[in-house]
């Protein structure tokens, strides 16, 4: 009985894995699932412009190859976002990215300097907001910020200030002296994002900042995170698998799946590229051969989950 | 000297969040006085009836009231890992470790508001000792003696604990190895017997063990007339130097707990 069930729903898996089966799709559309080597290697010289400038970075877990040569460049002041299903390693980039892992291979600069060889310089000028939950419950917001505006370093004259206008900046001045307990999974949000540009960074990552949000308390983070970046100017790099999250805030997108970045530009561009009335779900599909939704075991479903629990 | 205020601002910022923590919720704090209450009344009381221990000419209670303070700073810091590995659960440690902070300013910060907890352990058995009418010393300087000894013995096994964190990551695994090592700490120390009561292989253990020499100087500062058997520097000397070790080794873990 049990087998014969495993069997059908196996059966069923089949057929989607035929239907979205790369084969097919390289038939159709020509698409090369080969990582693409290094298209970056001719402009090497590029300095100082970029915020973060990849080579062929790498990261294997293991056997696991969760980032497969990526060379990437983000210039100063934008807005990047980098897409994919639970499991293409999103994550694991932007760790290596904010020194929290080094690279099996390849190099990576952030705000000017080697995340290798320089992290110390890099994490002074980076913000980070981790997917998971980082805001701390048992301290109320204002405390919340408190702690990173003494980690990051906020000279003391100006902490005070930053703090009550990053309060207000983020429409959380009502809830600054409340534990963090009983905020809302929106709330925290803003909360986090907030700690992560207190001392100024240079680049701020967002590991899927609106993750597990109902759409209305992401609208409202999208809002901020818009205000902040027209405030300040702060090139922010985005990871996220909502594809209205990259049309409502990246001007430049990258798709990655498996570890590897499958196609780059502004999403107009991409659109552009597989039909004239496509959307950005069309593109995933062109150059990935998966739907978004295909993707992820069962451990980054749970990983996945557990952020959402966390928040809720 | 900016570096090091610098470096302390560091330090502070953690521990600052760990004091504020427990000043929203005390209860945590209160409920372990439960434990040395136990030992002293019900432990301390049948075995003060046993004449032969050789005390040093103090009732067993009284012998026993710096070895349960020991113990209960033990207790407390060295499942101080858990927390570490709830913070890394959640996404907590991973900006803590972004940000510019020294790893070893925030495994001190860490140290500290053990020793805070600690602390709070040390005003509950001061409150038990002088319910049961033991003769503690308030001299400032032995006050100030027994307070650096707490904040040592607290910094010294929450990083412990912090390592071994680092090396289990899951709390599950913790939990296993914080048992196995609790009780050997406790039980091959002096705190519940004197060392000339041990047989020669316990007491070659004991004499290795950081506990013995945090009780063996809490037992010279703490009780009037008390006296060290090993010597308050060498008590010191240990403590300040295994503590400093502690720190680095974890310091240089730290990062692993995110990979
Ligand atoms: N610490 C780790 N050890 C082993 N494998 C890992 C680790 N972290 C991530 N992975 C694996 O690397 C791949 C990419 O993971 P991740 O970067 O978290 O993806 P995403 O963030 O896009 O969901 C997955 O297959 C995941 O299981
Ligand atoms: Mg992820």
């Amino acid at each position: 009985m049990a087998m014969a069930q495993l069997h059908s729903s196996g059966a069923a898996l089949g057929v989607a894995a035929v239907l979205f089966s790369n084969g097919a799709l390289s038939e159709t559309y020509g698409v090369s699932r080969q990582c693409p080597g290094d298209p970056y290697k001719e402009e090497m010289t590029t300095g100082p412009m970029s915020a973060v400038r990849t080579i062929e970075l790498t990261k294997r877990f293991g056997g696991v190859t969760a980032v497969d040569a990526v060379s990437l460049e983000v210039p100063a002041g934008q807005l990047f976002g980098l897409i994919g299903p639970n499991g293409a390693g999103k994550s694991t980039l932007i760790k290596i990215l904010t020194t929290l892992l080094s690279p099996t291979r390849g190099r990576a600069w952030v705000a000017g300097f080697d995340v290798t060889t320089h992290p110390h310089e890099v994490r002074r000028r980076i913000g980070y907001v981790p997917q998971l939950l980082s805001a701390d419950g048992a301290l109320t917001g204002y405390e919340n910020l408190l702690v990173s505006a003494r980690l990051y370093g906020v000279a003391r004259a100006t902490q005070e200030r930053r703090i009550h206008e990053a309060l207000d900046l983020m429409g959380l001045t009502d809830a600054g002296r409340t534990l963090v307990r009983a905020y809302s999974g929106g709330m925290i949000r803003r909360l986090e994002i907030a700690q992560g540009m207190l001392h100024r960074p240079a680049v701020l990552f967002m590991d899927e900042p609106t993750v597990a949000l109902d759409p209305v308390a992401r609208r409202t983070v999208w809002a901020h995170v818009r205000e902040l970046r027209s405030l300040f100017g702060t090139t922010m790099v985005l990871t996220t698998h909502y594809m209205e999250e990259v049309e409502a805030l990246c001007e430049t997108v990258a798709i990655i799946h498996q570890g590897c970045i499958v196609a780059m530009g502004a999403p107009t561009e991409l659109k552009a590229q597989v039909s004239a009335d496509a959307n950005l779900d069309d593109v995933f599909v062109r150059f990935t051969g998966a739907s978004i939704e295909a993707g992820g075991g069962y451990r980054e479903v749970r990983r996945a989950r557990r952020t959402a629990q966390a928040l809720s | 000297m900016t570096r090091l205020s610098a470096f302390m601002r560091y330090v502070w910022a953690v521990a600052d969040a760990e004091i504020r923590k427990l000043r929203h919720d005390p209860w945590e704090l209160l409920t372990r006085a439960v434990q040395p209450s136990l030992w002293l009344l019900v432990f301390g009381g049948v075995m003060g009836r046993v004449r032969e221990l050789p005390t040093g000419g103090f009732a067993y209670v009284d012998f026993l009231v710096p070895g349960i303070l020991a113990q209960s700073v033990l207790f407390v810091a060295i499942f101080y890992g858990i927390s570490i590995i709830w913070e890394r659960d959640l996404g907590i440690l991973q900006k803590y470790l972004v940000s510019p902070a020294p790893r070893t300013a925030l495994v001190l910060g860490k140290a500290v508001s053990a020793g805070v907890r600690g602390l709070s352990q040390a005003v509950i058995v001061y409150v038990l000792a002088l319910f049961l009418g033991i003769a503690t010393q308030f001299r400032p300087g032995a006050i100030l003696g027994v307070i650096i000894l707490i904040l040592l013995g607290s910094a010294l096994f929450s990083t412990l604990s912090l390592i071994v964190a680092c090396l289990v990551k899951t709390r599950e695994r913790f939990m296993g190895i914080g048992q196995v090592l609790t009780m050997p700490i406790f039980f091959a120390s002096n705190a519940i017997y004197p060392l000339s009561l041990m047989p020669t292989w316990l007491r070659t253990i004991s004499v290795a063990n950081p506990l013995t020499y945090q009780v063996d100087g809490l037992r010279a500062l703490m009780l009037q007339g008390g006296a060290s058997a090993l010597s308050l520097e060498l008590d010191f000397t240990v403590l300040v130097g295994t503590t400093t070790l502690l720190v680095l080794l974890a310091a240089g873990l730290y990062p692993r707990m995110v990979t």
